[in-house]
């Protein structure tokens, strides 16, 4: 057992843990982050996945002591109360099921318009590949994102000096 | 270390508001006056009352149980009205994750006429919802939709009496406008449902032979004055969902609980013979291994502690002598071969032997399907508290009240003082109806005395949970010298022996490994096609084989979405297809020509709703009618449609693939789906919309990548790598749902619901398949298709 000192949604925690502890049952069971899900422990499906230094990470094959930067989580999304785009493209398009894995869809795709804004129709299919859902609501989650990808472009200011009239 | 006392956020909430009040069990017991609010957020959680560590935490009282069953004869059982004139409605069903749950308040809304967001809905808690067996069978709409809304009307006409009363005018010169009754000739006169009756019991007892039946004296609306169903709300449970908020079954944290993994057999049928506890017992957080015949699970105060020591744990086993199973190579030789335990009388319309002996064509082919898992995204859990001498679950499982019934049983305890608290959990499409989780975890927290939390891991789900039964297949057909189906003779095999009830004490898996399974094993079933063709002569016979072990086994079966459909229909309809071909018809205008004859009125009913769903899904897709194959492309890429129909039910739905068969590497990419689809009154048809895209995406998954792969003593499918599932690169570009009423009096009062939780999944597979053959010429007859599969046959044809 060793401190551990953890950056989460703004807030550091120094925990007396096993530092080789995967990062997701210490979000889970020690921060109450409930967030972030177990689906395999493999980092084969997604559902555990929180962004680190803007990167998708598979929390449940990420040794606690390993996380350098500020974790973000689900519940890190929103900002003063409103939801991120991407959640409320999720609530628009009434994408999940039963929802046990949308943990890794948004995150996901919040990393993936971080880093491209305008994702193509096989840019998305490729960058969300690994991401798994078994109730298959991938058909409505492809549209969440160019849902998402929309109403950010609208709400960033126009490029240039002259903004919109 | 910090130590965090999860109490659900509902269950705080619900415990403010509870101060002082009375709880919803003395409620329903008549002992109380006020009835406490519930939040809209709060849905799972209201019933979370007095959940034993939870309230011992609050200081409250109410924890101690007995649990008895509310009355489902009693109408405040079924619904609360507040002061404030909002409504909570109280269901013995669990929604998981299609909807229903929105759809059941849309329902009762409606006929309570009551704004449908002054509404909310507590679900499948055996102690605080009436008992209507959970959900499974599509049927919560179809069946238990009823008893809902006509118990919802019930309490309409008790308010439209109060009110009567109230205003000494007679009811029908009162007007109901969203919980405000007012009277017709002077709407001054008014009252709410909450001045009526806000938080004071209805006290009118209901009949009815059964729960199903359960009405009171009131009818339900005619179709036509249904203002709510039919709307699309947004589902209340998804933004809890999508920022984080929502507390899942798998959340749980009660103070005490340790956590538990289950250590599996490395093969089938493995005796235990030993245990090294020391291998184990100085590892941090280590409480005990408990163990009973071939069940061992350890337990850890913390839960990678409790997944490090079931690695960790020395256990000695016996391998069986002999082989528990064929490998998943092997399988569909041993069943042709194998000694049926069971067959039923085939069903022989005229005489098929001899129709096909005088057949201008006759065609014959074998079809096989593999075993597939229910392979739920999250890995089977619960956790139970065994405080007070009672039981209390938390759980996921769909069938709650059957999970109550079974742990009381296996725990020898009486029902009364076991309950299970329903919350949302990972969607299993029947795994969860024989709830191995929820009986282990209690029988763990009764020998320890604690609360537990025990969760399986990914690789003892994808082995070890029940599986849908694989299907062999041998199909004649015959076409007479105009190329008219004259003759069809069906026989199926199924790999169904000792088929699992549901959250039977002696099926469960933990009870077969205590050898305290049945003497006899459940026969399983092998089924026949759901089509409507009127066909002169066939014959369809359907037999199970067993393999060699049949306890203790991940060959066990169980009921996988649409048990048995797409594997029968994969084979009927590519069988169909194969027949249309030989005719030179197109596959629509030969399925249309065999859904035209009658022989009863219900048939006819049927097949004429059959009829609208294939013309529906012909025309929403630009179907441009000639034979299959088309004449083959030269580029790499070759592409195809094909069709199939089926009913599930009641409900009836046509489907049609178009897809995209890439020559050199053999893979398949389904680019556009159309369903139409019947199933009679839709109560939420954006709802509809997507439940029916998850169910052809589903048997999508079972079409192109999945089949349970086994070698002679285990599972070799044990993870997402070896066991792939459909994902974001197989996506269509288009999906089409198409809601048909083929109802020929489409405005009658009492036009059905239907269920809409399986139909989709049912015809996929052969659509599929059918598409494959239409661009390439190659006949796919077993599933699934991956590359590898589809490349070799393409080969074998010098395509």
């Amino acid at each position: 057992m060793s401190n551990v000192t953890l950056k989460v949604n703004g807030s550091a925690h120094t925990l007396d843990i096993d530092p080789s502890t995967p990062l997701l049952y210490i979000l889970r069971n020690d921060l109450g982050l409930l967030g972030p899900r177990f689906g395999c422990g493999l980092g084969q499906c997604g559902a555990c996945t929180v962004i680190i230094n803007g990167a998708a990470v598979r929390s449940c094959v990420t040794p606690s002591s390993s996380v350098k930067g500020e974790i973000t989580t689900l519940e890190g999304l929103a900002r003063e109360g409103t939801l991120d785009p991407v959640q409320q493209a999720w609530i628009d398009e009434q994408v999940p099921q039963c929802g046990f894995c949308q943990n890794g869809q948004i995150m996901t795709a919040k990393v993936l318009l971080d880093q491209n804004p305008n994702p193509t129709d096989s840019e998305i299919r490729e960058g969300m590949a690994r991401t798994l859902c078994r109730c298959m609501t991938y058909y409505r989650v492809q549209a969440a994102i160019k849902r998402a990808a929309t109403s950010m472009s609208d709400a960033r200011p126009a490029s240039g000096q002259g903004g919109v009239a | 270390m910090t130590t965090f006392t999860n109490i659900p956020k509902q269950i705080e909430e619900l415990l403010e508001e509870w101060k002082g009040a009375v709880s919803r069990r003395n409620f329903l017991k008549g002992s109380g006056l006020l009835v406490v609010g519930f939040g809209a957020a709060s849905v799972a959680g209201a019933s979370l009352l007095g959940s034993g560590a939870a309230a011992e935490a609050a200081g409250l009282a109410q924890a101690g149980g007995p649990y008895p069953d509310p009355d489902f004869r009693q109408l405040d059982s079924w619904i609360v009205i507040r002061e404030d004139s909002t409504a909570t409605f109280y269901v013995g069903k669990t929604d998981l994750g299609q909807g229903t749950g929105t759809a059941f308040r849309q329902m009762m809304s409606d006929e309570l006429d009551i704004a449908y967001d002054k509404t909310s809905l507590v679900m499948g808690s055996t102690d605080v919802t009436v008992d209507q067996g959970g959900s499974g069978g599509s049927d919560g709409i179809e069946r238990d939709g009823w008893p809902m809304r006509r118990v919802a009307a019930e309490a309409r006409r008790v308010l439209l009496e109060l009110a009567s009363v109230q205003f000494g005018f007679p009811v029908d010169q009162l007007a109901v406008s969203e919980g405000v009754i007012a009277v017709k000739a002077d709407p001054s006169r008014r009252a709410t449902y909450g001045e009526l009756i806000g938080g004071r019991r209805y006290n009118v007892t209901l009949t009815g032979a059964d729960i199903n039946e359960t009405t009171g004296l009131a009818k339900v609306k005619a179709v036509q004055d249904l203002k709510i169903v039919g709307q699309s709300p947004q589902r209340y449970d998804i933004p809890s969902k999508v920022d984080g908020s929502l507390t899942w079954a798998v959340d749980v944290k009660l103070p005490g609980m340790l956590h538990a993994r289950n250590v599996k057999p490395p093969v089938a049928g493995a005796q235990l013979v030993g245990i090294d506890e020391s291998s184990v017992r100085d590892l941090p957080g280590f409480v005990r291994v408990v163990s009973k015949g071939n069940y061992v699970a350890v337990l850890c105060e913390r839960e990678e502690q409790a997944i490090g020591a079931s690695r960790q744990l020395k256990v000695e086993w016996q391998r069986p002598a002999t082989p528990s199973f064929p490998t998943s190579e092997d399988l569909y030789t041993y069943m042709r071969h194998a000694t049926p335990t069971s067959s039923s009388p085939p069903t022989v319309v005229g005489n098929p032997d001899a129709a096909l002996a005088a057949a201008a064509t006759v065609i014959e082919a074998e079809y096989d399907f593999p075993f597939q898992g229910h392979t739920a995204f999250g890995p089977a859990h619960a956790t139970a508290d065994p405080s007070n001498g009672q039981m209390t679950i938390y759980s996921n499982d769909m069938k709650s009240y059957g999970l109550r019934n079974g742990v009381a049983e296996f725990l020898q305890m009486p029902r009364d003082q076991v309950r299970v608290v329903w919350m949302d959990g990972s969607q299993a499409y029947g795994r969860t109806a024989a709830d191995d989780a929820g009986f282990e975890a209690a029988f763990l927290a009764k020998e320890v005395g604690r609360p537990v939390r025990l969760q399986w891991t990914r690789q003892e789900e994808t082995a070890w949970d029940t599986k849908g039964p694989a299907y062999t297949f041998t199909l004649r057909g015959g076409l007479d010298d105009h190329g008219d189906l004259v003759a069809l003779d069906y026989s199926a095999r199924a790999a169904d022996y000792h088929h699992l009830g549901y959250n039977e004490p002696d099926t469960v898996l933990i009870a077969q490994f205590m050898g305290m399974g049945p003497s006899m094993p459940a026969s399983g079933r092998a089924a026949t096609p759901s089509e409507m063709y009127a066909i002169s002569n066939r014959r369809m016979a359907a037999q199970v084989v067993s393999l060699p072990l049949v306890f203790e086994t991940p060959l066990r079966t169980g009921n996988l979405r649409d048990p048995n459909g797409p594997q029968v229909t994969f084979a009927s309809e590519s069988f169909i297809d194969e027949l249309a071909a030989a005719a030179n018809a197109d596959p629509v205008e030969f399925r249309l020509r065999l859904l035209t004859g009658s022989t009863s009125d219900d048939d006819q009913f049927k097949r004429a709703r059959s009829i609208a769903v294939v013309k529906a899904a012909a025309e929403t897709f630009g179907w441009d009618p000639r034979p299959s194959p088309k004449p083959r492309g030269t580029g790499n890429i070759l592409t195809g449609r094909g069709t199939a129909y089926a009913f599930r039910g009641q409900t009836v739905v046509a489907q049609i693939a178009e897809v995209e068969v890439n020559r050199r590497t053999g893979h398949v990419w389904v680019k556009r789906l159309v369903c139409a689809h019947d199933c009679g009154l839709v109560i939420n048809p954006e709802g509809l919309r997507r439940a029916v895209e998850g169910a052809m995406l589903h048997s999508l998954s079972r079409a192109l990548h999945e089949e349970f792969k086994f070698d002679t003593e285990k599972a070799t499918s044990v993870d997402w790598n070896s066991h792939p599932t459909l994902t974001h690169a197989d996506t269509p570009a288009r999906i089409d749902v198409v809601p048909v009423n083929g109802d020929p009096n489409p405005d009658r009062p009492d036009l059905p619901h239907y269920g809409a939780g399986e139909a989709a999944c049912k015809p996929l597979v052969a659509a599929v398949a059918n598409a494959i053959f239409d661009a390439t010429g190659v006949r796919l007859r077993r599933a699934p298709f991956r590359d590898a599969r589809v490349l070799a046959a393409l080969r074998a044809a010098h395509v």
